[in-house]
């Protein structure tokens, strides 16, 4: 089942490509506000750490649509009355929302990195912290999506519950992208935390949103 | 302990019960917040460094105390209101929630006013504190996912994976001060030994402490009761007039 998810997902991913490409567009402009707001000077040396700043509001844009169209149209029914654990569903979805955002976001970092004056040694550290640290984005993510399926004010409500539990990975990445000694270590262990924790809670979450 | 908690699922005996422990718990408050003020305030010495702000430190820690074990306490309702579907662990977990919030907000504020005169400044952003607002957002976000569904039960279970998902955050806020170093002091009361405290401030503390436990307890059994009531109000309204 979860080989079949991941495969349909990125099919619809790779045709429809809209929506997580707006994500990363935002992430783009976002970055760029910071230095023309802060004038170019301030901007610059306001450091890596905006670029996770704006990388976790990305990440929650892109988190409304996880599994509200699978909610909409009964494919989360039929995915929950299977006999396989849910939980394998919410792992392909989180994989193919990871290729789909993270993995892009951890590409592009280097190039904003570069544009905000950062040391060109720094870069690969920067594309590597993304690449640690975006998993966990995405899994805490996936819970708080799965908890507001159906909600009212969905994804307003989205960002309140899922924003003070991406603190962490906020000062960690941040600190792994400046090169702090050990903040690497612990961003992975964030997101190998977030890994075991946080799609079990998601497909709780799904289940009880699917068996009302 | 499992058949009491079975026994007090039925809302008439849990309202019979609550009704005569609350007049004990509420005055048991009353009485530990009078003493505990005087003793706190007047009867305590002052800190040789801090002078008389150290009594701050008499409403900060109790608040701080109970904003972290109100928060267990919503978990370990949480956690039996999905394993076991005991009706009165959610509800329990429900009312905890605002008190949780209020004493967090407390934990802060006077954390922040005693921050100015002992380190020199309002905030910081070091573990401790961080940690603790995230506590405060987690609690503001637990009551928002509750008044967010139309259906009572979706709202329960949503809020009850939350609270469950947000107890991470505790183990970070207790030993936050011990993992990282910090401007925030490192526990000084419950550690293995003795407590690094002269008996004089520790025995006012302990009994603002409990003054800050029986308020808890009692601002919860009344909200209980009052969302009980409610329940027992809408069921009326459902039944057919004789």
């Amino acid at each position: 089942m979860f080989l079949a998810v991941l495969g349909r997902d990125l099919v619809l991913a790779g045709r429809q490509g809209g929506e997580s490409g707006l994500a990363l567009l935002f992430f783009v402009l976002g970055a760029v506000l910071f230095p023309l707001g802060l004038g170019p000077e301030r901007g610059m040396q306001a450091g890596l750490g905006l670029l996770w700043v704006v990388a976790l509001l990305a990440a929650l844009l892109s988190l409304e649509r996880l599994f509200r169209a699978d909610w909409e149209d009964g494919a989360l029914d039929l995915l929950a009355a299977r006999p396989e654990p849910l939980v394998a569903a919410v792992l392909a979805k989180c994989a193919v929302h990871w290729l789909a955002t993270g993995l892009p976001m951890a590409v592009i970092a280097p190039l904003l990195g570069s544009m905000l004056a950062a040391p060109s040694e720094r870069l690969g550290l920067l594309a590597l912290s993304f690449l640690v640290g975006t998993p966990a984005l995405t899994l805490i993510g996936a819970a708080g999506a799965a908890l507001t399926l159906g909600a009212r004010l969905g994804g307003v409500l989205t960002a309140i519950l899922v924003l003070p539990l991406y603190i962490p990975v906020l000062i960690f990445g941040a600190a792994a992208a400046e090169g702090r000694e050990g903040a690497l270590a612990l961003l992975a262990a964030m997101s190998l935390t977030a890994l075991a924790l946080a799609p079990a809670a998601a497909a709780a979450a799904l289940r009880h949103a699917v068996e009302q | 302990m499992a058949r009491h908690l079975h026994r007090l699922a039925n809302p008439g005996r849990f309202r019979r019960a609550a009704e005569r422990v609350l007049p004990w718990t509420a005055g048991t408050s009353v009485v530990a917040f009078i003493a505990g003020l005087w003793l706190a305030l007047v009867a305590s010495p002052i800190d040789y460094q801090q002078k008389d702000s150290v009594r701050i430190m008499y409403v900060h820690v109790p608040a701080a105390w109970m904003a972290l074990s109100t928060y267990a306490i919503m978990a370990l309702g949480s956690a039996g209101a999905l394993i076991w579907r005991h009706p009165l662990a959610e509800l329990a977990a429900r009312a905890s929630a605002a008190p949780g919030a209020c004493f967090t907000l407390i934990a802060l504020v006077t954390g922040s006013l005693w921050g100015l005169p002992t380190w020199g400044t309002w905030w910081v952003w070091d573990a401790r504190l961080t940690s603790v607002l995230v506590l405060l957002f987690l609690y503001i976000g637990y009551m928002a996912l509750w008044r967010a569904f139309d259906e009572p039960r979706r709202a329960g279970r949503a809020a009850a994976v939350l609270a469950l998902v947000g107890a991470v955050n505790l183990p970070i806020v207790k030993f936050s001060v011990d993992w990282w170093s910090t401007l925030h002091q490192p526990a000084s009361v419950s550690r293995f030994g003795a407590p690094a405290m002269d008996p004089t401030m520790l025995r006012p503390l302990l009994v603002m402490y409990a003054a800050f436990l029986f308020f808890w307890v009692t601002v919860l059994l009344l909200r209980l009761r009052a969302v009980l009531a409610e329940r027992r109000l809408a069921a009326l309204a459902l039944q057919p007039p004789p």
